[in-house]
C-alpha cells in the first residue's frame, strides 16, 4: 500500500539535511507528490486533492525549516497545520431555535446511518435536559419506522409516527404539531436514504424543509465514501442548505477523506462523529485528529512532534544555563521570538508551555503586532547592545527607535520587560530547581 | 427518446415497489394518530387509496417483466452518461496522444474510485501499449484502456455464477453496516424463487434495531419463509436453526443474514467466524457461497473489508450494491485483480427486482464508455 511506506520513501526522497534555510520549491514539489498520493489514497476527492496541493505549495515554498526537520517534514508540518485548518472548528453544538421547538433534519444517501444517528442525537439532547421528539418519516424501507421505535424507546425519548401510507411531508407536519401540544423542545425528523440524483426523492426532502423550516439540516455521511462525497454534499447542500454534518462510522478503519471533501465544497462544520452502534456513541469532532488521520503519516507527525520538543528542550537547556548565569542576553530572546512564530498563534503557544502557568498569562497581552515590533527594535540594537543592555543609555535609546521606526517609550518598555523577565526566569528556573523538575523545560518567556 | 421512455419506466418501477410496501399490520399504528389529522387531509386519504388499489394489482398479477439487461442498462445508464461525455470530451480535444492525455485518463479513473495504485498500474500498462502499436489516435486509446481494465480484472476460469449448484445451497450474507445485505437478499431470494428454487432465508441479523422485521418483509415480497429469532439471541443459533430447517424442508438455498460489522472490530469477527464454522460443519453437505456486499460509494476501504472478511470467513463472491447512484465502483477493480474474487451480483435500485448478474464487459463499458 502506498502509504504504509510513504513516510520511509519521505526520508528517502527528501533531502536528510536539516533546517537548511528556506524551502525550495524542489523540496516541495517533492514531498507533495508524497501528500497527493496520500490524500488521493484517503478517498479525498481528486479535485479537492488538486487545490489543496496548490494552495499549500504556495505557502510552503520559501517558508523556513525548522532546526531539526528535514524539507519533507517541515512541507508535512505545513500540510498537517492546514489540512487541520480545513476541518473547521471544533463545533459539537446544536443551534437552538430561539422559539422552541428546534426541528432538525436529517438527511443522507441509503445505508449512511441515519436511523441510528437520529437516535443518538436524541439521547445526546436529553442529556441536556432537552426534551426530545423522534419523528419516522421513512416510509420507504421496509421496517424502517420498527426501527427508529426501538431506537427510541432504548434512549427513553417519543417517537412520533403515522404509518409508512401518509406522505412524509404530511408526517413531518403532523409532528411538529405534535411536538409543540406535547412539551418537545427539539423536533428531530429521520427520513429515508435517498440518492442524491433521485429527482422525486429529492423534492419530497425539499417539501419537508419546507414544511417544517427546519434550524438545522444535518447530511450523514459515511466516512468511508468515495470519490462520490462531493456530489452527494453538493447536492443535499444545494437542494436544502444543509447546517452541518455527522461523520459515520468514523470506529472503522476508512481513512475518511469524505471529510476533506465535503469541507471543501459545503463550508459547512462537521458537528459529530458516530464512533459506534452503541447510542451513546456519538462524539464531537476533533479536526487535528480528522486531518492527521486523513494524512495518514501518523510516524512522520509525530517524528516532527519529537524533533519539535527536541529542539525546544536543547535551547531551553541552554537557556536555563545562561538565565542562571545572567547571561540571557537580547540575541537569545530575538531567537525566542523567531521559534515561537513559525509555530504558530502565541498564546496558543504559551498556554501549551510546561514552565507556564495559564494564570500568569492571563495579564499577558502579546499580539503578533507586539512581536513585529519588538524584532524591529532588537534588530535595530547593535551586537554589543544586544549583549549587555546595560550600555543603552538615552542617546542610544533614541537612534534604536528612529532605526525600528518606533518610540523611545517602546524602547524604554522592551527594555525594562526585559529585565523583568530575566528576573522572572532566573526565579522559575530556580523554582523548578527546587521542585525536582520533570526533565522538562519548556520556554521560559517573558 | 428511447432514453426518455427508458428512465420513465424506471420510474413506474420505482413506484411500483414502493407500492408494495403497505402491509396491513401498519393500520394499527395509523389509527393512533387522531382522526382529525388525517381527515384534514384529503391528499392523504387518496394516496392511501391509489396505493391501495396499486396492492391489488401486485397480488393479482406476476410482476411486470423487464428484461434484465433493460433494467441494468436503465440502472447503469446515469454512471454511463457522465464518465462517457467525459472521456469522449477528454479524447476529442486531442490531437494526438501525449503524456497530458494520460494525465487526463487518470483523473477520470481516480475519480471512479479506481484507486491511485491500480491507475498507475492501468495507465503505464496503457502507455506501452500505445507505444508498442504505434497508436497515433487518441480515440484508439480508449478501446485500449477498456481492454486493459478488462485484462487485470479477470483471470483464467473466474467464476461468475453463484455457487449453489448443486442442491442443497447455502449462501452466508455478509460486510459492513448499511451497504444493502438485508435488501440484497430480498432481491436473490426473489429472484431464486422465480427460478423456481426451494428458498429460505435465516434471519441472523439479531443485533441491529428492527432488523429481523425487515427481512421479514422481504420474505414476504419475495414470498419466502424466514427463520428467526427475537432481537438479542445468538446469531449462530439462528443459522444453526436455519440449516436443520433447510435440511427437514428439504430447501434448495438457504441464504442467511448477518449484523453489519465494521471489519476492524475483532469481537464481531470472531462472532461471524463463528457463524462461517457452524455453516462449514453443520451444513458439510451444502454448497457454499459466501457472499461480501460491497457499497459502490465506499472508497479505498472496500479493500480492507474485502481483505478482513475474506480472511475469516473465505470470501467466494461480492454482490456490489447502490451502482444506481452516481458512485463508480472502481475499487472492484483492483479487489477483483488481487483478491481474485470475483463480483457475482450488483444491486442497481431498492426494487425488489434490482438485482443484476456481473457482467466485466457491461462494468468495464459503464466506466469508460
Ligand atoms: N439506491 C440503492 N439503495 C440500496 C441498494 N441496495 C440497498 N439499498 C438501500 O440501502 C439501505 C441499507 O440497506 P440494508 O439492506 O438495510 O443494508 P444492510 O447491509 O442489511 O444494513 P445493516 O443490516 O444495517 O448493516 C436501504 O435503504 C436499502 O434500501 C441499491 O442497490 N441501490
Ligand atoms: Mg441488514
Amino acid at each position: 500500500m502506498v502509504f504504509e511506506s510513504l513516510s520511509e520513501k519521505l526520508q528517502n526522497a527528501l533531502s536528510k539535511l536539516r533546517g537548511k534555510g528556506k524551502l525550495s520549491e524542489k523540496d516541495v514539489d517533492m514531498a507533495m507528490r508524497e501528500v497527493r498520493l496520500a490524500l488521493l489514497e484517503a478517498d479525498v476527492n481528486f479535485k479537492v486533492v488538486k487545490d489543496f496541493v496548490k494552495n499549500v505549495k504556495e505557502r510552503a515554498i520559501g517558508s523556513e525549516v525548522m532546526e531539526s526537520l528535514t524539507p519533507g517534514q517541515q512541507v508535512i508540518k505545513i500540510v498537517n497545520e492546514e489540512l487541520t485548518k480545513l476541518m473547521g472548528e471544533k463545533e459539537a453544538k446544536i443551534n437552538f431555535s430561539p422559539s422552541p421547538p428546534t426541528v432538525i433534519l436529517m438527511c443522507g444517501l441509503q445505508g449512511a446511518g441515519k436511523t441510528t444517528t437520529s437516535g443518538k442525537l436524541a439521547f445526546n439532547l436529553k442529556k441536556q435536559n432537552k426534551r426530545p421528539l423522534l419523528v419516522a418519516c421513512d416510509i420507504y424501507r421496509p421496517a424502517a419506522i420498527k426501527q427508529l421505535e426501538v431506537v427510541g424507546e432504548k434512549v427513553d425519548v417519543p417517537v412520533f409516527t403515522m404509518g409508512n401510507k401518509v406522505n412524509p411531508v404530511d408526517i413531518a407536519k403532523a409532528a411538529l404539531e405534535h411536538g409543540k401540544k406535547h412539551g418537545n423542545d427539539v423536533i428531530i425528523i429521520d427520513t429515508a436514504g435517498r440518492l442524491h440524483i433521485d429527482e422525486e426523492l429529492m423534492e419530497e426532502i425539499e417539501n419537508i424543509h419546507s414544511a417544517v423550516n427546519p434550524q438545522e439540516v444535518l447530511l450523514v455521511l459515511d466516512a468511508m465514501t468515495g470519490q462520490d462525497a462531493v456530489n452527494v454534499a453538493e447536492a443535499f447542500n444545494e437542494r436544502l442548505g444543509i447546517t452541518g454534518v455527522i461523520l459515520t462510522k468514523l470506529d472503522g478503519d476508512a481513512r475518511g477523506g469524505a471529510a476533506l471533501s465535503l469541507r471543501a465544497v459545503t463550508q459547512k462544520p462537521i458537528k459529530f462523529v458516530g464512533m459506534g452502534e452503541k447510542l451513546d456513541q456519538l462524539e464531537p469532532f476533533h479536526p487535528d485528529r480528522m486531518a492527521s488521520r486523513i494524512l495518514g503519516m501518523g510516524d512522520v507527525l509525530s517524528l516532527i512532534e519529537k524533533a519539535q520538543a527536541n529542539i525546544d528542550a536543547k535551547k531551553a537547556l541552554e537557556l536555563e544555563k545562561k538565565i542562571r548565569t545572567q547571561q540571557f542576553t537580547f540575541d537569545d530572546f530575538l531567537d525566542q521570538l523567531e521559534q515561537m512564530k513559525s509555530l504558530g498563534p502565541l498564546d496558543q503557544i504559551l498556554g501549551m508551555l510546561p514552565g507556564i502557568n495559564s494564570k500568569a498569562l492571563k495579564g499577558l497581552d502579546v499580539s503578533e503586532k507586539d512581536i513585529i515590533k519588538i524584532q524591529a527594535i532588537i534588530q535595530s540594537m547593535t551586537k554589543k547592545e544586544r549583549e549587555n543592555p546595560d550600555i543603552i543609555d538615552s542617546s542610544r535609546r533614541k537612534r534604536i527607535a528612529r532605526g525600528s521606526g518606533t518610540t523611545v517609550q517602546d524602547v524604554n518598555k522592551l527594555l525594562k520587560q526585559f529585565k523583568e523577565t530575566k528576573k522572572m526566569m532566573k526565579k522559575f528556573t530556580d523554582m523548578e530547581k527546587t521542585l525536582k523538575k520533570r526533565g522538562k523545560f519548556g520556554f521560559p518567556f517573558f | 427518446m428511447f432514453k426518455w421512455f427508458k428512465k420513465k419506466d424506471k420510474k413506474k418501477d420505482e413506484i411500483f415497489d414502493k407500492e408494495e410496501l403497505i402491509e396491513e399490520k401498519d393500520e394499527a399504528e395509523t389509527q393512533e394518530v387522531e382522526d382529525d389529522e388525517i381527515d384534514e387531509n384529503i391528499n392523504v386519504e387518496s394516496t392511501v387509496n391509489e396505493l391501495e388499489e396499486g396492492k391489488e394489482e401486485v397480488e393479482d398479477k406476476a410482476p411486470k417483466k423487464i428484461s434484465l439487461f433493460e433494467k441494468l442498462m436503465g440502472g447503469l445508464t446515469k454512471t454511463r452518461k457522465d464518465i462517457s461525455s467525459k472521456i469522449d470530451n477528454i479524447l476529442k480535444s486531442y490531437k494526438k496522444v501525449d503524456e497530458e492525455l494520460f494525465d487526463d485518463l487518470e483523473e477520470v479513473l481516480v475519480t471512479a474510485d479506481v484507486g491511485v495504485n491500480t491507475t498507475m498500474t492501468l495507465i503505464d500498462n496503457l502507455r506501452e501499449r500505445v507505444k508498442e502499436e504505434k497508436v497515433s489516435e487518441p480515440k484508439e486509446v480508449k478501446e485500449l484502456l477498456k481492454d486493459e481494465i478488462k485484462k487485470l480484472m479477470t483471470e483464467e476460469n473466474m467464476d461468475y455464477k453463484l455457487n449453489i449448484e448443486p442442491s442443497p445451497a447455502i449462501i452466508l450474507v455478509v460486510g459492513v453496516n448499511g451497504v444493502g445485505k438485508t435488501t440484497t437478499i430480498g432481491k436473490l431470494a426473489y429472484r431464486l424463487k422465480r427460478e423456481g428454487k426451494k428458498v429460505l432465508i435465516a434471519a441472523g441479523d439479531t443485533f441491529r434495531a428492527a432488523a429481523i422485521e425487515q427481512l421479514e418483509e422481504w420474505g414476504n415480497r419475495a414470498g419466502v419463509d424466514v427463520i428467526s429469532h427475537s432481537e438479542g439471541a445468538d446469531p449462530a443459533a439462528v443459522i444453526f436453526d436455519g440449516i436443520q430447517a433447510a435440511k427437514a424442508r428439504k430447501v434448495d438455498v438457504l441464504i442467511c443474514d448477518t449484523a453489519g460489522r465494521l471489519h476492524n472490530k475483532s469481537n464481531l469477527m470472531n462472532e461471524l467466524n463463528k457463524i462461517f464454522r457452524i455453516t462449514e460443519r453443520e451444513f458439510n453437505e451444502a454448497t457454499k457461497e459466501v457472499l461480501l456486499v460491497l457499497d459502490a460509494t465506499t472508497g479505498q476501504n472496500a479493500m480492507n473489508q474485502a481483505k478482513v472478511f475474506n480472511e475469516v470467513a473465505n470470501i467466494t463472491g461480492i454482490a456490489l450494491t447502490k451502482l444506481d447512484g452516481t458512485a463508480k465502483g472502481g475499487v472492484i477493480i483492483a479487489l477483483q485483480s488481487e483478491l481474485k474474487i470475483p463480483v457475482k451480483l450488483v444491486g442497481v435500485g431498492e426494487g425488489i427486482e434490482d438485482l443484476q448478474p456481473f457482467i466485466v464487459e457491461d462494468f468495464v463499458k459503464a466506466i469508460i464508455d
